[in-house]
């Protein structure tokens, strides 16, 4: 007679295989409250402190125009870049991705969830503060949000791939330590709460979080379109970035 | 279809640096076995399952795994196999429920949840977060997790490393269980009495190479009846028919015979007694024990067989 533990091996649909990693993979995101910190709190912070009152000197008489475009950027790299990679970094050296790895989660699936869990999140912060700019006054131009939804993704991607990388090639105290300083560093310089130091279109090539905050402020406070020089920006950090990340990814 | 072995391990070459943890090892688990990979810690058992596992490239020799590449063929694999890593491997901040609750919904047709819980004593520490778990609990909810697909076949890294007698022998239980059920079970352990209850076949390992093999009954049958001891009078001096054997007396009145003690050679040192008109007043025999022969193995020393 057989038993409760006879086998009866097989994966179960990818749907739901992926669908539940990415719930966990929120969950945890969600547990975490330094990590809640950084995906909200700083943001609304620097969104209402430097776009509503005088503590910094921005360019320009828009304060909220200037300042909400760039919380947008600054989030999209807080949760793609420094959150990722800090995560990603943990998960390797407690085993978790070899653990994973080694179940009917395939890699493509994992990495497919972990992609998915932090675009969502990231949309969900971005209408959030979207939402709370809308509120105290912002007035951005509708017609030139998929433009600035473009910026985005290669933004994004570029991130991801950058923190990957990280996680792959450092130690996990190394990753958090090197990912938190380039966040301080990139919301000091990256153009948010005061204008980024003039490095012509150069400073594009050096400052993702400057090139799409630009963008942004380009394409949703003033209606234009975005430069050529920040699309060539993003596209080439996002295509070094993801590039490095899947030829040098370790799952271990 | 032919049917394969579960596992088949030929000639297994596994380095690090210029280090070698596996030097030429063979080893087939049939399917519906438990095989008990016994060794010290470094003896490369670890380092054989990882490469079974597909966590690591052999650096010679093949190794099959339900007749599959475990790394050429992982994704078809995984499916079927449940693996119990030695530490870690798990979400520190997840709780019990949901960790197991995860690698349930990775599975067609998993093991009803709440029964693995309470099977293994984790009922009460299911929304308890990973790192807050004890070593044994955690060991126990890692087992559940490699069970829960409902494997055809297991690899267990010392399973019961961690755990407490109770928690051991629930363990053991539930491994015999599996093996009743069908589920092939490749295990290490350093635990003599693990590897004696459970395995139907043991390789013991090491230095990196397979010191001996078979089941546990043939590795301590091989040795046979390894000491005869006998109460008698004191001071009596042994005749020349057990010139093969070696005769002691510790204490006086106390003899120990060693050495090839088959039917006739008790035989002629029972007519020696009754030769020298002593009165014996008791006859014990010992056999060697799997942890005899594994010590005997593992420091070097020739095993007598």
């Amino acid at each position: 007679m057989s038993g409760v533990f006879a086998p009866a091996p097989g994966r179960a649909p990818r749907r739901t295989v992926v669908a539940s990693q990415i719930r966990m993979e929120l969950t945890l995101t969600a547990r975490r409250g330094e990590a809640v910190v950084l995906a909200m709190g700083v943001p609304l912070l620097v969104l209402l402190g430097a776009g509503l009152t005088e503590a910094t000197n921005v360019p320009g008489d828009d304060r909220l125009a200037f300042v909400v475009p760039g919380v947008l950027a600054l989030t999209v790299m807080s949760t793609a870049f420094t959150g990722q990679a800090i995560t990603t970094g943990y998960e390797r050296s407690y085993g978790v991705l070899k653990r994973l790895g080694a179940s009917p989660l395939t890699r493509s699936g994992l990495l497919f969830a972990k992609t998915a869990a932090v675009l969502g999140l990231i949309v969900v912060q971005l209408i959030t503060l979207a939402a709370v700019g809308l509120a105290v006054g912002w007035r951005p131009h509708a017609g030139a949000i998929l433009p600035a939804l473009g910026v985005t993704v290669l933004a994004t991607a570029a991130y991801s791939g950058l923190a990957l990388l990280m996680a792959s090639r450092l130690r996990p105290e190394a990753t958090t330590g090197a990912a938190t300083l380039i966040y301080v560093l990139m919301l000091a310089a990256g153009g948010i709460m005061f204008a980024a130091p003039d490095l012509g279109t150069f400073g594009w090539f050096v400052l993702p979080l400057a090139a799409h905050a630009e963008a942004l402020r380009a394409t949703l406070s003033y209606g234009a379109s975005v430069p050529t020089a920040i699309w060539l920006s993003l596209g080439a950090w996002a295509v070094v970035f993801v590039t490095a990340a899947a030829r040098t990814f370790r799952w271990e | 279809m032919t049917v394969t072995d579960a596992v088949e391990v030929r000639d297994l070459v596994v380095r690090y640096g210029d280090t070698t943890a596996v030097g030429g090892v063979s080893l087939t688990v049939p399917r519906g076995r438990v095989l008990s990979l016994l060794g010290h810690n470094g003896a490369g058992k670890t380092s054989l399952l990882q490469v079974c596992e597909g966590f690591r490239r052999a650096d010679g020799g093949t190794v099959a795994v339900l007749g599959l590449d475990p790394m050429g063929d992982h994704d078809a694999l995984m499916p079927r196999l449940g693996i119990m890593l030695q530490s870690g491997g798990v979400y520190p901040w997840a709780t019990a429920g949901e960790i197991l609750r995860l690698f349930a919904s990775f599975a067609a047709t998993p093991l009803d949840v709440d029964m693995l819980l309470d099977r293994l004593g984790l009922r009460k520490f299911e929304r308890t977060r990973w790192r807050r778990l004890s070593g044994g609990e955690q060991q126990r909810l890692s087992l559940a997790v490699a069970l829960v697909g409902r494997p055809e076949l297991v690899f267990l890294d010392e399973p019961t490393a961690g755990m407490d007698t109770e928690a051991r022998h629930t363990t053991w239980r539930l491994i015999e269980e599996l093996r009743a059920d069908g589920v092939t079970v490749l295990l290490t352990t350093h635990l003599l009495d693990e590897a004696e209850r459970l395995a139907d076949d043991v390789v013991i390992m090491s230095s990196g190479v397979v010191a001996a093999t078979g089941t546990p009954a043939e590795l301590t049958a091989a040795a046979g009846i390894d000491l005869l001891e006998v109460r008698a009078d004191p001071h009596l001096v042994p005749d020349g028919r057990l010139a093969e054997l070696q005769v002691t007396e510790p204490t006086p009145g106390e003899y120990a015979i060693t050495g090839n003690l088959d039917a006739a050679a008790i035989a002629a040192v029972l007519g020696w007694f009754a030769g020298a008109g002593a009165q014996v007043t008791a006859v014990n025999t010992r056999r060697r024990t799997l942890e005899d022969v594994y010590l005997a193995l593992t420091s070097g020393e020739k095993v007598y067989r």
